[in-house]
């Protein structure tokens, strides 16, 4: 099955079957491998993606339903190397460690902040609640989305 | 493997329809993906051939329909989390679509989805047993209306028939002075399937009578249940202290859990009682 999409604003024609993960064409036939696979059923979040201006799984999404649609990867973010507030305060504050969950985490979070300009600690933990990290605690990923909405 | 599924993608509902009617049950229907493409990475109860439903948007929208709410089956938690019709009416839908997974999966899962997957524990599910909810089924054949009561016969079996789809809910809407519950007790706040759901609406008088309830609970017995003999033993009474120890005792008996990964069968009955009793002194 072909199928078009718009990927970080470039337009891509995909042949896959139709039931094949978004994630696994982003990664495979796009060889965008920012999104990364985690627990591959929507648990862990590391795979989260923009369509349409909307946060999903992209391994919960098969690439039939992404005909014609907007996505926006983690690749997509920076834009001339020039990393967006958000990635860098999650570089400043310390963020991240071993990085796995740091695509999901970003994704997730400039979706809260995109819909919630200034959230409060408990809006942030419940924006990030389908996220997983094993190595921080928490604490600076939320310190680091938090610095971004005072900012703001 | 991945590769030999069939999937058919109708852009109308007509054209769903016919699908339906050719592929004659070898097909099962993806809506939001959320349930169904866990058990196709995990080779569960995979079938030869998808009906690809997102793309019907008529089955999408909520409105006002005067007696009650109609939310097409394609809704997403996003959508009632964000709709003012279901916050003025059903606010309990909005706290449980608030519980179903995180941003990601309330941007996909639909209430349709959680109906038809026919999991005992479905997050919305309850609160649809305790407003008696009413579905619109379709097909070739026309469209009926059916008691949300009765559609599950089984574990995650429906009556749904092999050519049909779920359209829509129509939610009653409550008394102007119903009380409403929605409780989901599981291991953490995010992100997890229930060990127990409850759900129920009920009037009280200024004596503390109770003039009627419905209770409804998920994740205790094969398929969501309505707790009819809690329901009878509340019904006229005024809300004592044994009142409300007669009726938490009862919840735990009648319902039917089990034991499984994620809590016993007595953990599960207490809590059941629990919840109810909560509910039962907020009134």
């Amino acid at each position: 099955m072909k199928i078009l999409v718009i990927v970080n604003g470039n337009s891509h024609q995909i042949d896959a079957p139709p039931m094949k993960r978004l994630l696994d064409a982003l990664r495979e036939d796009l060889r965008l491998t920012g999104s990364k696979e985690g627990c591959g059923e929507g648990e862990c979040g590391a795979c989260s993606v923009f369509i349409n201006g909307e946060v999903v799984n992209s391994c919960l999404v098969p690439v039939c339903q992404v005909e014609g649609t907007e996505i926006l990867t983690i690749e997509g973010l920076a834009s001339d190397n020039c990393l967006i507030p958000l990635q860098e305060a999650m570089i400043q504050i310390g963020g991240t460690q071993c990085g796995i969950c740091t695509p999901g985490i970003l994704m997730a979070a400039k979706a809260l902040l995109d819909q919630n300009p200034r959230p409060t600690r408990d809006e942030i933990r419940a924006g990030l609640g389908g996220n997983l990290c094993r190595c921080t605690g928490y604490v600076r990923i939320i310190d680091a989305v938090e610095s971004c909405a005072s900012n703001q | 493997m991945i590769s030999k599924l069939e999937v058919y993608s109708p852009k109308t509902l007509p054209e769903a329809y016919r699908h339906l009617q050719e592929l004659n049950g070898r097909a099962k229907l993806l809506a939001g993906g959320t349930d169904l493409m866990v058990q196709l990475h995990d080779r569960v109860g995979v079938a030869p051939a998808y009906l690809n439903i997102w793309g019907l948007n008529d089955l999408r929208g909520i409105a006002d329909a005067g007696d009650h709410v109609r939310i097409g089956a394609l809704t997403t938690y996003t959508q009632l989390i964000k709709s003012p019709i279901v916050k003025q009416y059903c606010p309990i839908l909005i706290e449980a679509s608030k519980t179903v997974g995180g941003a990601q999966i309330q941007n996909r899962g639909t209430i349709g989805g959680n109906i038809v997957n026919a999991s005992p524990a479905g997050d919305t599910l309850p609160i649809l047993a305790a407003f008696e909810a009413q579905l619109e089924l379709g097909s070739q054949r026309g469209v009926r209306v059916f008691s949300f009561n009765e559609f599950y016969t089984g574990y995650r079996q429906t009556i749904l028939a092999p050519d049909e789809l779920v359209l829509a809910v129509r939610l009653p809407k409550p008394e102007p002075n119903a009380r409403l519950f929605f409780q989901k007790a599981g291991s953490r706040q995010a992100l997890v399937i229930s060990k127990v759901v409850l759900a129920a609406q009920a009037g009280v008088d200024d004596k503390k009578e109770i003039q009627y309830i419905k209770i409804s609970a998920g994740s205790v017995a094969p398929t969501v249940i309505r707790l009819r003999q809690a329901e009878a033993l509340l019904q006229g009474q005024l809300l004592t202290n044994e009142v409300i120890e007669r009726a938490r005792q009862t919840a735990m008996l009648e319902v039917k859990p089990i034991t499984d990964v994620r809590s016993t069968e007595q953990y599960r009955r207490m809590i059941t009682g629990n919840l109810l009793m909560k509910f039962l002194r907020l009134l």
